[in-house]
């Protein structure tokens, strides 16, 4: 798995720097779609921007820092969970108890990571997995504080003090800000000291700690920072819905943001917003196609692995590592 | 003036003694080369001078501080970095960017400069490039600057290692078979490199298996066999010894470069 690290521009412009503002051009497009038709599509962007959150987050560990995490959705739970109690329980405002829950999340990723992240591989990933799993039992069991598989509703909705976001287009642009800052802090951090010791723990541990690079604290910081992503994504997807059950943050969501990852491409900035609206949109794009619905959208992920193996935002990268350079092999 | 000093060091592997208190001294400028004959220990005695192995027994000093057992990011901090016999570059990087996060250990800042850029880090950003364009410079890659890492043929990949190792400013520089894979005009090239290192002051230890390289690069020799030293001194001294012919070959003279 490659990922890019981008930090100087070329001295020269190429025609072709403008296809990298493809991506961005695509996202906007079907954005802006959504925010002029209203209606159903406006739902769906809405809820792919939650995603796109989630995934923001799982490109910092997975696309920067080259590790496997099955196990985000539990932080996406603790937080979601924090803030569905804080304000129908407790009547708190809507702002505070996301803070509060992407705080406790924050720290449990902490004391969670610590000891799992010196798994590496495919143990990281069953280690992680089993953070997911352990996460969705306490939230059906727990049933004096998440009311079990009944879930917990009547949650407020998205907001400031008095002043609440409640239409589908007022979600959406709140969202769409959201989106945008958190894409422009992951393309600062790939650029600075903190996103070079991510990707030199990607390209070579033992190289890493030969120059002194604190690989496993490094590791930790990267899984903390996705994880605050992925805590943000809860809270906001409980206040968006207004309902929470074990459910919302089960296996489901692993699945649909790796394919978001993979799909958008994994290691760039613009790919988890990309992944995220596409993945979103590509079943209903295939409604047409009635019983075979699912399979039409099969084939089109299986296509996009195959031609886009590092993903759509990748395939118009300036910084694809292309041709040998001169000399002798 | 020690920069390096092993006493008595000894790691075993189960009931195999791959190094066998092993003493030596390096000092704080020039190039020593370890040489010896496959499986002779070269490479676990690296292992553990760079923290990647700890000894059995036996201690490392660095600067006259202890440095046995500690973590390899520690000893980078204590400043003594490593290449790798097998180039270990971050594939995922370009060239210059390598030689940028080479310099971890000379940096500060992580999330908070990263998101809010003050002056400071943006300072550091500038110093840190123009340092990495210098250090590509001096190892003759500053046209394949913005090239990725795996782009580079072989030959070119090992002086980047080189290049990167030099960022992080070591006091001394461990170089694990450098001239592994290189022809022999690549080779010249690396020697006169590693030459102009140890000039600017800053010590070096090779392991190598090019003869030609060792004889004509390094100041002292010492001679690994079985996980013992068999002998240490200047080349041409080493070169006649009688332990080390019968090491080598079983006594065919070596190093005709």
């Amino acid at each position: 798995m490659t990922s890019l690290l981008a930090t100087t521009l070329p001295s020269r412009f190429r025609w072709t720097d403008t296809l990298a503002w493809l991506p961005w051009i695509i996202s906007a497009g079907i954005v802006g779609y959504a925010f002029l038709s209203g209606g159903y599509v406006v739902t769906l962007v809405v809820f792919a921007l939650i995603y796109a959150v989630f995934v923001i987050g799982l490109n910092i560990f997975m696309g920067f820092t080259n590790q496997v995490s099955f196990g985000q959705n539990a932080f996406a739970a603790i937080s979601g969970y924090t803030s569905a109690v804080l304000t129908t329980a407790y009547e708190w405002t809507t702002l505070p108890a996301i803070a509060v829950g992407v705080a406790l999340a924050v720290l449990c990723a902490f004391l969670i990571g610590y000891p799992t992240l010196r798994l590496k591989g495919h143990y990281l990933a069953m280690g992680t997995l089993a953070i997911g799993l352990i996460t969705y039992e306490i939230s059906v069991e727990w049933s004096s504080v998440t009311q079990g598989y009944m879930g917990i509703s009547g949650i407020p909705p998205l907001g400031i003090g008095a002043y609440e976001v409640t239409s589908d287009r007022g979600q959406l642009a709140l969202l769409v800000v959201i989106v945008l800052i958190l894409t422009f802090m992951s393309a600062r951090i790939r650029t600075s000291r903190l996103g070079r010791a991510f990707f030199a723990v990607a390209g070579s541990e033992d190289a890493a700690r030969a120059l002194g690079v604190d690989v496993a604290r490094y590791k930790l910081a990267s899984f903390i920072l996705s994880a605050a992503c992925a805590a943000l994504a809860g809270s906001l997807f409980v206040h968006v819905v207004g309902f929470v059950s074990p459910e919302v943050f089960g296996l489901h969501m692993v699945i649909l943001s790796f394919t978001m990852l993979y799909v958008g491409g994994i290691g760039t900035v613009a790919g988890p917003l990309l992944g995220a609206l596409i993945v979103s949109l590509l079943p209903d794009t295939f409604r047409a196609f009635k019983d075979y619905q699912d399979l039409a959208y099969g084939a089109v992920l299986i296509l996009l692995l195959i031609y886009a193996p590092r993903g759509l935002a990748a395939l118009f990268d300036r910084y694809v590592p292309a041709k040998k350079v001169g000399g002798a092999p | 003036m020690t920069t390096l000093s092993l006493k008595n060091v000894t790691r075993r592997f189960g009931g195999l003694v791959a190094v066998d208190s092993v003493s030596f001294d390096i000092g704080s400028t020039g190039v020593t080369a370890v040489i010896g004959p496959n499986g002779a220990g070269k490479t676990t005695l690296f292992s553990l001078i760079s923290g990647a192995l700890a000894p059995s027994d036996g201690q490392i000093f660095l600067d006259g501080r202890d440095i046995t057992g500690i973590r390899p990011e520690d000893v980078a901090a204590r400043g003594l970095i490593r290449t790798f016999q097998l180039v270990q570059l971050f594939q995922n990087m370009s060239v210059l960017d390598n030689v940028k996060a080479g310099q971890h250990l000379h940096t500060r800042g992580g999330i908070f400069a990263a998101l809010a850029r003050p002056g400071w880090a943006r300072r550091e950003e500038t110093q840190i490039e123009a340092r990495a364009w210098e250090l590509l410079e001096f190892v003759g890659l500053s046209d394949h600057a913005h090239a990725f890492a795996t782009a580079l043929p072989y030959g070119q990949q090992r002086l980047l290692e080189v290049a990167r190792a030099l960022a992080a400013k070591p006091k001394l520089l461990l170089l694990d078979e450098p001239a592994a894979g290189l022809n022999a005009d690549e080779t010249k090239r690396l020697s006169g490199i590693i030459r102009r290192i140890a000039e600017t002051g800053t010590a070096v230890l090779l392991i190598e298996h090019d003869m030609t390289l060792v004889m004509n690069t390094a100041d002292e020799v010492v001679v690994l066999d079985f996980g013992k030293k068999i002998a240490q001194g200047l080349p041409e001294e080493v070169q006649k010894n009688p332990d080390v012919l019968a090491a080598y070959l079983g006594g065919v003279e070596i190093g005709h470069g």
